[in-house]
């Protein structure tokens, strides 16, 4: 991790919490409590420039959430989010919010849904450079447009046809090339490849690493495929019911995972060496964030929870290059094993 | 590893044909599609989205949706021919001879009856039990899949279940009348990593303890080597490589396997790139003459333009590639040419 | 421009819609016989025989005669009868036609338009404004359609003289019926927009900061037309049904200026005397036209859902 200086992302004590209620009436009659899940539930993440941060986890941990939260689709419920040193959720002009805007952008799970129907690819990747105005007249837009195809693979000419005449993958180049369209700094993605096969997923993956080297972009990755975290991460947060429980540069967390959860998680990935790695049985399930699990959110399903980990929320501490929270590893009960994975042919 | 050879197979599909009419023509989904599965094996079929893998699996259990038909080949289940039978006669198969496991834990059960209930009337169905016995063996089968709890989640419906736990009791209904077969479409698909792991490492030890066979269907190649004894790779419709899982896995003989399992991020090496396949695979309205995965592959020869490859062996495994006969693929073709 | 539009030709020609129109032989006979319909009403002033209501062309020596293939001498002048005041039964239809359809078309904007709008607010931003404005369509819902035309059709009447009221009729008359019509667009639309509101490519244009009304004129409304257009469609035959009601009840368009509904209730006074004529042609043009523009809409809404398909 990068010590010191200003981080180019950072989000501290982020919040948000979504109420899920019955309608107001319906909670009078029938006596039932607001119900609240607390999505997201006090984050720090700092993130360097030029680096692939990935948040990991299942599926309700919260991670989407923080991409959202990042562009800001959602105010945050509490917790602040500085972007190069500005804080995105202060109050602003117009005209300052939309800079800002235009240095962030975001690339969406679904191809199939995050392209308008009705559009052409033309007037989806012109989009964004209309609305920051960043094109002098028609021939300018024109060649932008052209330009920003043929740099993720197509070609001009397709920006004439409609996103159903497109494959999965070249979809996502569509979407690619609309989130390159205002110039960003810092790309949001949230599960890009995982809406696609595996061939497809390995062409998008390749051309998000070609386009963040060559345009020197800032990644926040979000993802539940492990193996694809490890293929494109600098470094990797993990998630669970909300909070972070483990962040470490990537090489230290796929070989020295500390958390209990981070280590069930690793077992899960499949042994596609056929080396016949021995994984530890994975027990239980996420429960509900409605009501999440006293102390340390993990305890239920983890095997080395104790009576402390019931009643306290631990907090992150820094080891080997990361931060962890849990209090096996803190009290120095659980030791930290290496792990090795067969090279593949 | 695979059954031995002299023993009969459980199910043989032979040069299985699905087709669907269109106002546009008749659409090839499956085509001339045959493999074997040995009693107590797991074939698993692998491929991308619209290679026609979900569709095998459905012309077997007699659950095409219209108008998708079955064109053209047959489907045996020991020995005997199941593709023509009616649709009364073939939901009796399904029941008892052959176990169905969907995608979506929720389309395999009803919302309005508990699950012990739908158990029990499966069981029924297919078992002469009494209504007592049959009960008991849905508690049985609950247990067995890891219900916590089982006595008291047997008279709960399914949404109080959570998704790992509706796919259990999936898998427990499947199991209801000791099925010699069972075809499992995408069981883990729609579950988080560590519950997928869990549902794995469940059916492997069911088909173990039960001597069931299991095709099973899915586009995630770590299932695959994870679950199978043998694998069967689809594209376009067709079998491309067949064969031993660890054969497949780590020395395909198809161009296309091989690209499939170089597109996969590996945990060993961090490699600076992943291998790519370029493009996508052709819809069906498009697939090229010769072989369909021609305008990808970086090995094509000007035979693959003109001529499909059946299956032949190479090395191991079997695949449908050229390559692997006496003949080679041909002089070399460049792009220009095979755009021509 | 030549280009455009022969791509757009080519891409009509290959569409589902049209493929579903074409082997539809019903919808195809109800889309002659409405275009038939319409044709010859709004070209009245040049194709119909007679100028009915012009009182200079008229002679009351011309009263009630049969139609021409009833009538004793064979006189083609007059091919569907005379009323009693002499005017050409065929004219006063075409004429009554391009009246009920102005009606028609126009209430089903006024409907469109508001119930549209409304939809899309409720719908986008949720919340009270939603609460608000689907309790007002529940409680209109309660009331039939046309009891909430009389309505505003009284309160008019009631604050204007008869002769102010004759002269504004039409707008009074397209203004109850819109005023009817908007909730089902209102609750079709609001539906649709809280699923597309939701989609990936709507937030990706909030990301880009797009405000709520461009994103919802640009982004969400080209995606909420389908379901749009099959109710206008349906909505066009209730809303001529609506009219000629209203009008056969005497609180809907004038005598003076006679819709199909106006000449079915005047024909109606004289139906005992035996002059059937004067009252069933504008009834079965009322009903053909009805019948035809119902059968397309529901085609429409077929040919638009892709599970029906």
């Amino acid at each position: 991790m990068p010590d010191g200086g200003s981080q180019f992302v950072r989000l501290a004590g982020l919040k948000r919490y979504f109420d899920v209620s019955a309608p107001w009436l319906v909670r009078v009659i029938e006596g039932r409590p607001r119900q609240i899940v607390q999505a997201v539930d006090g984050v720090d993440i700092e993130i360097a420039k030029g680096e692939t941060f990935s948040l990991v986890g299942e599926s309700g941990c919260g991670k989407s959430t923080v991409a959202r939260l990042v562009v800001g689709l959602y105010p945050p419920t509490d917790g602040s989010i500085a972007f190069d040193g500005n804080d995105m959720t202060a109050r602003r002009s117009q005209a300052e919010m939309a800079a800002l805007r235009r240095r962030m952008q975001m690339i969406f799970q679904d191809p199939y849904a995050s392209l308008n129907p009705r559009w052409r690819v033309f007037d989806i990747v012109a989009e964004p450079i209309r609305a920051f105005g960043l094109a002098k007249g028609k021939t300018d837009l024109e060649a932008r447009v052209g330009e920003l195809l043929r740099q993720v693979r197509l070609t001009p000419a397709d920006g004439a046809k409609y996103p159903h005449e497109f494959s999965g993958g070249q979809r996502q180049r569509i979407s690619i090339a609309r989130a390159l369209a205002s110039e960003p700094e810092f790309l949001v993605c949230d599960e890009p490849t995982s809406a696609l096969d595996v061939s497809v997923q390995a062409q998008i993956l390749n051309l998000m690493v070609d386009l963040q080297r060559r345009l020197k972009l800032t990644y926040l990755f979000i993802s539940h495929n492990l193996a694809v975290v490890y293929h494109i991460s600098t470094r990797v947060g993990v998630m669970y019911l909300g909070r972070l429980v483990e962040v470490a540069p990537t090489e230290t967390l796929f070989r020295r995972p500390k958390h209990p959860y981070t280590r069930m998680l690793l077992d899960t990935i499949p042994d596609l060496d056929m080396s016949g790695r021995q994984r530890a049985p994975v027990a239980g399930e996420v429960p509900s964030p409605i009501d999440p699990p006293s102390g340390c959110t993990f305890h239920p399903r983890c095997p080395f929870a104790t009576d402390r980990c019931k009643a306290e929320r631990p907090r992150p501490i820094a080891v080997d290059g990361g931060t962890v929270a849990c209090h096996a590893i803190e009290e120095g009960r659980l030791a930290v094993e290496e792990r090795s994975y067969a090279a593949a042919t | 590893m695979a059954a031995p050879s002299n023993n009969p197979p459980l199910l043989e599909v032979k040069n299985l044909r699905v087709e669907f009419p269109t106002r546009r023509g008749t659409l090839l989904a499956v085509d001339d599609v045959s493999f074997d599965i040995a009693p107590g094996e797991v074939l698993g079929v692998v491929g991308e989205s619209g290679a026609g893998k979900s569709l095998t699996g459905n012309a077997i259990i007699g659950l095409l949706e219209p108008p998708g038909r079955i064109a053209g080949g047959e489907v045996r289940l020991e020995g005997r021919r199941i593709d023509d039978l009616p649709y009364e006669e073939m939901r009796k198969v399904r029941g008892a001879k052959i176990g169905a496991i969907f995608q979506d834990p929720l389309t395999s059960l009803n919302p309005l009856y508990s699950v012990g209930r739908q158990l029990v009337e499966t069981i029924q169905t297919h078992l002469p039990l009494s209504a007592g016995q049959a009960r008991t063996r849905a508690l049985d089968l609950l247990k067995e899949v890891g219900i916590p709890a089982a006595e008291s989640r047997i008279d709960h419906y399914p949404h109080q279940f959570s998704g790992g736990m509706r796919q259990r009791v999936v898998i427990a209904l499947a199991l209801c009348a000791d099925p010699r077969l069972i075809v499992a479409d995408e069981p883990t698909t729609a579950l988080d990593v560590s519950i997928q792991a869990q549902i794995i490492a469940l059916l492997k030890r069911l088909c173990r303890e039960h001597k069931t066979a299991v095709m099973l269907v899915t586009h995630d190649m770590g299932v695959i080597a994870e679950t199978a004894d043998r694998v069967a790779v689809m594209y376009a419709g067709r079998i491309v490589e067949i064969g031993p899982v660890r054969d497949v896995v780590k020395h395909a003989k198809h161009p296309y396997t091989k690209g499939l399992m170089g597109s996969i991020p590996s945990l060993g090496i961090r490699h600076d790139r992943l291998t790519q396949i370029d493009g996508a695979m052709p819809r069906l309205t498009e697939i090229p003459p010769g072989c369909a995965f021609n305008p990808r592959c970086t090995e094509r020869g000007r035979r693959c333009l003109g001529e499909r490859p059946d299956l032949m062996a190479a090395g191991a495994t079997r695949a449908a590639c050229w390559l692997h006969e006496r003949g080679g693929v041909g002089t070399a073709v460049t792009k220009e040419l095979a755009d021509a | 421009m030549a280009v455009v539009v022969a791509d757009w030709l080519k891409r009509a020609a290959d569409s589902d819609i049209w493929w579903s129109f074409k082997s539809s032989p019903l919808t195809i006979a109800a889309t002659a016989v409405t275009l038939l319909i319409v044709a010859l009403a709004f070209l009245s002033p040049v194709l119909a025989p007679h100028t009915p209501f012009d009182p200079a062309t008229l002679s009351l020596s011309d009263g009630l005669r049969p139609p021409a293939l009833l009538s004793a001498d064979g006189d083609w002048t007059y091919p569907l009868g005379t009323d009693e005041q002499g005017r050409d039964v065929l004219s006063s239809i075409m004429y009554g036609t391009r009246l009920s359809l102005v009606v028609g078309l126009a209430s089903v904007v006024v409907a469109m338009l508001l119930g549209i709008t409304l939809g899309l607010v409720s719908g986008y931003f949720g919340g009270t404004i939603d609460a608000v404005i689907m309790r007002i369509a529940d409680v209109q819902l309660t009331f039939p359609a046309i009891l909430v035309a009389l309505l505003i059709d009284g309160i008019v009447r009631s604050v204007i003289s008869v002769k102010r009221h004759d002269e504004i009729a039409l707008f009074v008359i397209v203004g109850a019926i819109g005023l009817s019509f908007w909730v089902q667009y209102a609750r079709t639309v609001r539906g649709s927009v809280m699923v597309e509101k939701n989609k990936e490519y709507v937030q990706a244009a909030r990301v880009i900061g797009l405000s709520p009304p461009l994103i919802m004129v640009r982004h969400v409304l080209p995606n909420v037309t389908g379901p749009v257009l099959v109710i206008a469609t349906i909505n066009l035959g209730l809303a001529i049904i609506t009219e000629a009601t209203l009008s056969f009840l005497g609180v809907g368009l004038p005598p003076t200026e006679p819709s199909l509904g106006t000449l079915i209730r005047l024909g109606n006074e004289v139906l005992q005397s035996g002059d059937w004529w004067i009252t069933v042609f504008p009834g079965v043009t009322l009903a053909a036209l009805v019948l035809a523009v119902n059968l397309l809409g529901d085609w429409l809404r077929d040919a638009l859902n892709p599970k029906l398909r």
